[in-house]
């Protein structure tokens, strides 16, 4: 594999840049098309409505917190539609978990820890996690032992599950939840502030820094080409601006004067006549969004399971006959997608500080859609978290560009869906092409 | 016949049925080590399905696999590659979108001290042992889909040969490759059989057969015809069984 040098002075520039960045043209197309979509509301909010609402710290900041519910499923969906199968019963089970957990820590905790006691919302999440983990492995049992396709499990869990969120507490909406629970939802208390998100955005610049390092030494012992360091040194400048940026984003949205008020009395600081100016930073869910995302692409790209997932995605006979446990595999997936729903409906409740048995109704849908917008090949095999990440933000980002605009719901849904249908299309598109 | 030792298999009194019908019916063959047993007869004969039992795609329904002797439980592809038992598939059984590298070794990856897989040095090993087999391979960072069925037919047998095999399962290597790339399997096999494995090879060209094996077991609607040493028969006497089940008058 020695240098073509032939092939190098033929190339344009354009082609040269992408060879040498080995950057992937799709993650390109979706970033494109996602910044057309913020440019394009934009622009319509501000030459039809005279007032551009859509890039400003406030919105965006608010479109990460959305975001996050349905990104965190969507990265486990990435594993399930892979290996070929499919889960309807994500947002069901997400509004289950929602209802156990407000149960949990409004009505059974207090009885014995006392109101307030800072176990309760830890006890609480676990109990989230653990009953979606088992809702999720008891569909991939049936499916991967009873024989039953996913489609079938997951449309009667689509069912069961939300029943049973009803009759959890017949009915009735679990609010106000645990003050400490409350702030995995977001909000001004639930965000880390200023400091604490310039801590996040230099450990994400050393991280990325110390990833490309470790890469040229990889390749430098096996003798594998490397990268020249002017492309390099690009994608770390990029990388490394793209986290800056989004640190000052967050830190340029201010608290709303009533929680400054509240937030200066419950201090005892005097404030000032002009206000005070203290930053939202990123939101924890954001947080546990971008942990999820990373800990999901590990999990893909650098361990046995994700090489399995996807091997088993690409041909499950050949999976099978290399002595890959195809059975078990898919228990583990479903499991891992049911852990997600438990997270995500942490997220979810939190932030709506209640907990309710329609929470989560049609997630299902957009869970999906994000992750096929995200380039999932429903085919199988083929797929990427942070692709999926990607098609949660676009799909969050063309729902609230529709509400700032004042779009009614019926054309919401009309957009949302033809969205969907093109995306797949222009996918197999450029999957012809690239092929 | 001599006595060579133990046989490297003996698959006894193999049946396996599929909803009432016998696809294997109480066959029984063997393989020593250092020698190539062609497998033969026609679509459906049941060359695959009795093959399939050995490599743990099948289980048989009665019967017993005894390797060197003892017999053994085969449950699972998991168990044959315990065994040793390599198989190269029909198929290929590859994953069309990984690349070569994660074809070869997988379910068997290379890992750091972590416990990650190494995917460097997972290419590293790959291009070692293809520039022995086929020193043309270039595409390691394509998935295999993109490549020629030659190609892909060398890393099938790329990642049955690099773990050691002792019993090797051939199951028509040659039906997609051009002439040029047939010599080389059968080079191949040439040399993996001086190394002392045993091999079985399911083959529809007799010449091929004649050429390579040193038995071969013919097998019509289920049952075994008949097995014997190439070297005493002629194609035509091959073909009579083939055909018309029919054992020829120099039987091994």
């Amino acid at each position: 594999m020695t240098a073509h040098p032939t092939s190098r002075t033929s190339e344009g520039p354009v082609k040269r840049f992408m060879r040498a960045t080995e950057l992937d043209t799709r993650l390109l197309g979706m970033v494109g098309a996602l910044v057309l979509i913020w440019i394009g509301f934009h622009l319509y909010g501000q030459i039809v409505n005279g007032f551009g609402a859509f890039l400003t710290p406030r919105n965006l900041w608010n479109l990460s917190v959305q975001t996050a519910s349905i990104g965190i499923m969507a990265t486990g969906m990435v594993l399930v539609i892979v290996t070929r199968h499919i889960d309807l019963s994500v947002g069901s089970i997400l509004g289950f978990c929602a209802i156990v957990m407000g149960v949990m820590q409004v009505y059974v905790l207090p009885q014995y820890l006392g109101l307030g006691h800072p176990l309760i919302w830890v006890i609480a999440v676990l109990c989230g996690l653990a009953l979606g983990t088992a809702v999720g492995a008891f569909h991939g049992f049936l499916i991967a032992y009873g024989g039953i396709p996913a489609f079938i499990v997951t449309l009667g869990g689509l069912l069961v599950w939300r029943g049973a969120a009803f009759l959890v507490a017949r009915g009735e909406t679990i609010s106000p939840v645990d003050a400490t629970f409350a702030l995995l939802g977001g909000g001004p208390y639930g965000a880390v502030g200023s400091t604490g998100s310039w801590i996040v955005g230099l450990i994400a610049c050393a991280g990325i820094v110390l990833l490309i390092l470790n890469g040229r030494a990889q390749r430098r012992k096996f003798e594998f080409p490397l990268r020249p360091v002017w492309a390099e040194a690009f994608l770390g400048f990029v990388g490394c601006g793209i986290v800056l940026g989004a640190v000052l984003l967050v830190n340029s949205y201010p608290w709303p004067k009533g929680i400054v008020a509240q937030y200066a009395e419950r201090n005892a600081i005097e404030l000032p006549p002009e206000g005070l100016f203290i930053s939202h930073g990123f939101a924890i869910p954001v947080l546990i969004l971008i942990a999820v995302g990373i800990a999901m692409t590990f999990l893909m790209t650098r361990t046995r399971f994700g090489r399995y997932v996807f091997a088993i995605g690409g041909n499950p006979e050949a999976a099978e006959l290399a002595g890959i446990n195809t059975r078990w595999m898919t228990v583990k997936i479903f499991a891992l997608m049911g852990f997600l729903c438990g997270l995500s409906s942490v997220v979810a409740s939190a932030r709506l500080n209640s907990a309710t048995n329609a929470l989560g109704t049609l997630d299902e849908l957009y869970v999906i859609a994000s992750a096929v917008i995200g380039g999932t090949s429903l085919g199988g095999g083929i797929g990427t978290i942070y692709g999926a990440i990607i098609g949660a933000l676009v799909m969050q980002s063309l729902q609230t560009g529709m509400v700032l605009i004042g779009f009614d719901a019926a054309i919401q849904q009309v957009v949302v869906g033809t969205v969907l249908v093109l995306a797949v299309y222009l996918d197999k598109l450029y999957r012809g092409k690239s092929k | 016949m001599k006595d060579r030792g133990t046989p490297l298999v003996e698959m006894r009194d193999i049946s396996i049925a599929f909803g009432g019908i016998k696809a294997v019916d109480h066959v029984t063959i063997d393989l020593y080590p250092g020698e190539v047993v062609g497998l033969l007869g026609h679509n459906g004969a049941g060359k695959s399905t009795l093959i399939k039992c050995l490599s743990g795609a099948y289980q048989a329904d009665s019967g017993s696999i005894i390797i060197n002797g003892e017999e053994a439980t085969i449950e699972n592809p998991r168990d044959a590659r315990r065994y040793n038992i390599e198989t190269i598939y029909q198929t290929l059984a590859l994953a069309d979108n990984l690349d070569a590298a994660s074809n070869l070794f997988l379910g068997r990856e290379l890992t750091t001290a972590t416990g990650l897989v190494d995917d460097v040095r997972m290419e590293a090993e790959a291009r070692k042992i293809m520039g022995r087999l086929n020193p043309n391979f270039r595409k390691f960072n394509e998935p295999v889909s993109a490549l020629s069925g030659g190609q892909r037919q060398s890393v099938a047998i790329a990642r049955a040969v690099y773990f050691n095999a002792r019993i090797l399962i051939m199951d028509e290597p040659t039906a997609a490759l051009g002439p040029q790339e047939t010599q080389m399997v059968a080079e191949l096999i040439e040399e993996l059989k001086a190394q002392g494995l045993g091999i079985f090879l399911i083959e529809h060209d007799i010449h091929s057969v004649m050429k390579l094996c040193d038995r071969a077991s013919v097998m019509k609607n289920g049952q075994l015809v008949g097995t014997v040493n190439v070297n005493e028969v002629t194609d035509e006497d091959i073909l009579g069984m083939i055909i018309l089940g029919k054992q020829p008058d120099r039987a091994a």
